[in-house]
C-alpha cells in the first residue's frame, strides 16, 4: 500500500460496495432506488465526486447507461434490487453477447425472506440465464474487493458481470480496509467496432459460439480464483456455501471442511469434485434455489441440500443446526405469554396517500395498485388496494379490466400509481391506455418523491441525486400529449373535492388521468402541510371512527360510556398532538364538528 | 470470560426511536476497543412505524451478523410490547433493559385489540433483575429530549466490557461541539442507573 497506513472502518455491505466503485476505478454509476441496494448510489453520490452518478428512470436504462460508458472504455455500475433485473433483463441478456470495453458490473441486492419486496427469485439463475459469470460475497470486506475483481473479470473476459448481494450483505456492518483510487486502464474513446457491437442476426450468431467458449474460460478461471477457498476441516462433513449462508453454516458448523465460493457462476467443477472426495459427506448451504445443488448433482457428485434447508426464506446459524445437529445450541430464557397486536409498517401521520384513500374508499372501487408507500394502502383499516403484481402494472391491469369486463367494471376499477413508479415504468401503460381506450380512471398520487425507499429525486422533482438543480417533468403536459385532454389537479388534503372529482370521472365513457398532489409527509422541502395538530372537541365526538377508520397513527379510539349531547356513547377519538401534522384528514370525514384547529 | 466469547446485544423498539443510531455507536465503539464487529437491521418497509430490531455482536472473530435466539447477552428495548416480541432472543441469564414507553400499534389505536396489561412485572417475573428506566422522564431532567438514546447506551455500557472511556471518545467524534456536553452528562447518568 505504498507506505499508507490500512485503515478499518465499520460499513455496511452497501457502503462498501461504493467504496469499491471509488477504489477501483469506476467512471460511471447509474440506478433506481430498490430495497436493499438503494444506499449503494446515495453513497457514491454523496461520498465520490470522482464518479459520474445519477438516478435513471428504471433499471433498464440504468444498465444501458451504464453500458454506454463501458463501451465507452469507462469502468461502470449499475446497480438494482433483484426485480430490478426483471426490468434490466432485454439488455442485460443481449450485453452478454456484445460485451464490453470497460469493465462493467451489474451489482443486484437479492431479497431472501422478503423483507421489503415481492417475490424472492434468485439472481444467479441470471447468471446461469444471461451467460455471464456472478460473484458473491459474504461481508462488508468481501464486496469492497469483489467490486474489483468483478471489474477485472469483466475487461479480461469481455463480459458484464453480475455482483449478487442479499439483503444481510447489503444492511450488515463489518469492519473494511480502505485504500485509494485507481483508475481503469482501458483507453476511453468512442471505438467503432460493428461486429462486436451491432446485433445484427448475422453479428449475433458469430457471437454466440464466443459466448459459449467464455463461459468455458470463466469456469477455468474458477478453478483457480482467489475468492474460491477451500477450508480444511473435519473430513466427516463438507459444506459447499457462499454469501450469508456461508457466514451462517460456519458458525453452526465450525468443525466442518469449507468450500466457499466468490464465484458463484460458471462453477469450478474440478475443484469441487476434489472437495466432495476429500469428504464423507457433501452438503451445499445455499438460499433459495437449489442453484449449486443441482449443478454439483449434474457432475455426478453426490450432495444433499434443499431437502435439508427448505427453498423458501432465508437461512439463519439455527436453521442449519437444526438442519444438521437436531436443535440449536442455544438456550432461550424462553417466551412471555400474551397476545401480543402487530405492528406493520403504516403510511405515516399527514401521508397524502391516506387522504387519496380516503376520497377512493367512498366510491367503493376496486383498485389496481402498484408499488410504492401507498401500497400499505392494502392494510386494514383502508384495505383499499386489490392487486399489486409489479412496478408499473396498475395501469396496465385496469385497462384490461375496463376493456374485457365493459359495463361490468365501468365507473368501478381504477388505477393508482405514485410519480417515481409513473417515471419508471407507468407511462407506457398509460399510453396503451390512451391508445387502445377503456372506461378506467388513473390515479397518479404525486407525492413529488420516491417515498418508500427513503426519498430520492426523480426526473419529476426538480433535482438530481447530488442534489444539483435540473429539468422538472410537467406531469400535466405529458398527459396531455399522451390523448387525455382534460387532466384533473387535485390536493388530495381536500378529501370532499377529490371525491367529487372522482365521481365525475368515474362517469365518462373513457380513460381519464387525475393527479393527486401533495408532497410526502416526511418532506421539508415545498412543505404544505401546516405542522399544527388538530384537536378533538370531545362534546361533539360520537364515537363513530370515521377519523378512525383512516388509520392514521395519530389518532386513538378510547373506549369509554360516556353521554354527549343527551346520548350515550361507547367511546372518543383523541389526537396524539406530537404526532399530529395538521393534514386535516380527519377533519374532512368527521361529520360531527368534533375535529378543530388550533386557535 | 472465553477469549472466545461472542457479545450479542439486540436493540429493538419502533421506527422512529433512534434505534439505529443507537447501534451504530455502539458497533463503532466495539470496533474501536480492538473487536472484530458485524451489525445488522432490516431497512425499508420497517421504517414505516413497524417493529425494528438491531443486532449488534462482537468478539474475536463473528460470522453471522444476526442474533439467533436464546444468545442476546442484552435485549435492550425502547418500547414495552417489542421486549415481549423479541424476549425468546434472551438467553437464558440475559439481561433486559427496558425504557418504559409504550407506542400503540394500528391494531391499538384503532380500538380493534388491547395493549398488552402488565408487561413489566411479567418481564420481571422471567428476568427478575432487568433494569427499567422512564427514558424520556431522565432526559428531561437532563434538560434535552433527544438524549433518551445515550442514556441507554450508558446503562448497556455496565454490562459489557469495554471501558467507558471508548463511548466517551466515539460520542465526541461523532456529535457535534454544542451536544458533545449534554450526551456525555447523558451517558454518565445511564451509568449510575445500572443496577
Amino acid at each position: 500500500m505504498k507506505g499508507e497506513l490500512a485503515v478499518k472502518e465499520l460499513l455496511s455491505g452497501n457502503e462498501a460496495i461504493a467504496r469499491g466503485a471509488y477504489e477501483y476505478g469506476v467512471r460511471l454509476a447509474s440506478a433506481y432506488p430498490g430495497t436493499p441496494s438503494t444506499e449503494i448510489l446515495e453513497y457514491i453520490g454523496e461520498r465520490y465526486p470522482e464518479i459520474k452518478a445519477g438516478w435513471a428512470p428504471n433499471e433498464k436504462v440504468a444498465v444501458e447507461v451504464a453500458a454506454g460508458a463501458a463501451y465507452g472504455g469507462a469502468r461502470a455500475l449499475a446497480a438494482m434490487k433483484h426485480v430490478g433485473l426483471n426490468v434490466a433483463a432485454d439488455p442485460f441478456m443481449t450485453l452478454s453477447y456484445t460485451g464490453v470495453n470497460g469493465g462493467l458490473v451489474l451489482v443486484v441486492c437479492d431479497d431472501p425472506e422478503m423483507h421489503s419486496s415481492q417475490n424472492e427469485q434468485d439472481t444467479r439463475n441470471y447468471a446461469k440465464f444471461g451467460k455471464v459469470p456472478c460473484l458473491e460475497p459474504s461481508d462488508s470486506q468481501e464486496a469492497k474487493d469483489l467490486i474489483g475483481e468483478a471489474l477485472n473479470i469483466s475487461e479480461k473476459f469481455d463480459t458484464p458481470v453480475i455482483f449478487r448481494s442479499t439483503t444481510r450483505v447489503s444492511h450488515s456492518m463489518s469492519l473494511v480496509e480502505t485504500g485509494s483510487r485507481t483508475e481503469g486502464t482501458v483507453e476511453l474513446g468512442l471505438k467503432k467496432d460493428p461486429v462486436k457491437f451491432v446485433m445484427l442476426p448475422a453479428m449475433a450468431r458469430r457471437k454466440h459460439p464466443w459466448v459459449e467458449q467464455r463461459m468455458k474460460d470463466l469456469a477455468e478461471y474458477a478453478e483457480t480464483f482467489s475468492y474460491n477457498i477451500v477450508m480444511e476441516g473435519s473430513k466427516s462433513i463438507g459444506i459447499i456455501a457462499s454469501g450469508i449462508a456461508y457466514q451462517y453454516a460456519k458458525e453452526a458448523i465450525p468443525e466442518a471442511s469449507f468450500l466457499k465460493l466468490g464465484m458463484v457462476w460458471p462453477l469450478p467443477e474440478k475443484l469441487i469434485k476434489k472437495f466432495a472426495a476429500s469428504v464423507d459427506r457433501l452438503v451445499v448451504i445455499e438460499e433459495l434455489d437449489p442453484f449449486f445443488e443441482e449443478a454439483i448433482r449434474l457432475m455426478g457428485v453426490k450432495v444433499e441440500g434443499k431437502a435439508l434447508t427448505g427453498m423458501c426464506g432465508e437461512l439463519s446459524v439455527e436453521k442449519i443446526e437444526v438442519a444438521l445437529k437436531g436443535k440449536s445450541s442455544a438456550e432461550s430464557i424462553g417466551s412471555i405469554d400474551a397476545e401480543l397486536p402487530m405492528r406493520p409498517p403504516n403510511m405515516c401521520p399527514g401521508c397524502p396517500h391516506r387522504a387519496s384513500f380516503t376520497a377512493l374508499k367512498k366510491h367503493k372501487l376496486y383498485v389496481a395498485g402498484d408499488i410504492g408507500c401507498y401500497t400499505l394502502g392494502a392494510l386494514p383499516p383502508l384495505g383499499m388496494l386489490d392487486n399489486c403484481l409489479c412496478m408499473g402494472a396498475g395501469i396496465g391491469i385496469a385497462s384490461g379490466l375496463a376493456r374485457s369486463l365493459g359495463d361490468l367494471a365501468k365507473g368501478k376499477a381504477v388505477a393508482v400509481i405514485g410519480d417515481s413508479t409513473f417515471f419508471h415504468s407507468g407511462m407506457t401503460p398509460l399510453l396503451e391506455l390512451s391508445y387502445n381506450g377503456g372506461a378506467t380512471t388513473v390515479v397518479i398520487l404525486d407525492n413529488r418523491t420516491t417515498a418508500m425507499t427513503g426519498a430520492q429525486h426523480h426526473p419529476g422533482t426538480g433535482f438530481t441525486l447530488r442534489e444539483d438543480p435540473t429539468i422538472c417533468v410537467d406531469l400535466e403536459k405529458l398527459c396531455e400529449s399522451f390523448g387525455f385532454n382534460s387532466v384533473r389537479l387535485v390536493n388530495p388534503y381536500n378529501v370532499k373535492e377529490l371525491d367529487k372529482v372522482l365521481a365525475e370521472e368515474l362517469n365518462t365513457d373513457g380513460p381519464s388521468v387525475i393527479i393527486a398532489r401533495a408532497p410526502c409527509a416526511l418532506l421539508k422541502t415545498g412543505r404544505i402541510l401546516p405542522d399544527k395538530p388538530l384537536y378533538i372537541n370531545t362534546d361533539n365526538c360520537t364515537g363513530c371512527k370515521s377519523c378512525i377508520n383512516t388509520g392514521c397513527p395519530a389518532l386513538e379510539y378510547v373506549k369509554e360510556d360516556r353521554v354527549v349531547k343527551g346520548k350515550k356513547f361507547k367511546g372518543y377519538s383523541k389526537i396524539n398532538q406530537s404526532l399530529c401534522v395538521g393534514c386535516r384528514t380527519c377533519f374532512e370525514v368527521c361529520k360531527f364538528n368534533a375535529i378543530e384547529e388550533a386557535s | 470470560m472465553s477469549p472466545d466469547k461472542i457479545y450479542n446485544v439486540l436493540i429493538v423498539g419502533v421506527g422512529g426511536q433512534g434505534i439505529i443510531l443507537a447501534s451504530d455507536v455502539l458497533g463503532r465503539v466495539a470496533a474501536r476497543h480492538g473487536y472484530d464487529v458485524k451489525k445488522n437491521e432490516i431497512h425499508g418497509m420497517a421504517q414505516r412505524g413497524g417493529s425494528v430490531s438491531s443486532h449488534v455482536r462482537f468478539g474475536k472473530k463473528v460470522n453471522s451478523p444476526i442474533i439467533k435466539a436464546g444468545e442476546a447477552d442484552v435485549l435492550l428495548s425502547f418500547e414495552q410490547m417489542e421486549t415481549l416480541r423479541y424476549f425468546p432472543f434472551l438467553a437464558k441469564n440475559g439481561q433486559v433493559i427496558l425504557n418504559d414507553q409504550k407506542i400503540l400499534p394500528p391494531a391499538v389505536f384503532t380500538g380493534q385489540q388491547e395493549y398488552p396489561a402488565g408487561i413489566i412485572e411479567k418481564i420481571k417475573e422471567k428476568a427478575p433483575k432487568s433494569v427499567v428506566v422512564n427514558g424520556s422522564e431522565v432526559a428531561r431532567e437532563i434538560g434535552n429530549p433527544k438524549v433518551i438514546n445515550v442514556i441507554f447506551l450508558g446503562i448497556l455500557s455496565q454490562y459489557l466490557d469495554i471501558p467507558a472511556n471508548v463511548y466517551e471518545d466515539v460520542l465526541k467524534e461523532s456529535l457535534k461541539p454544542k451536544l458533545v456536553d449534554i450526551n456525555l452528562k447523558a451517558f454518565h447518568k445511564g451509568r449510575s442507573l445500572a443496577s
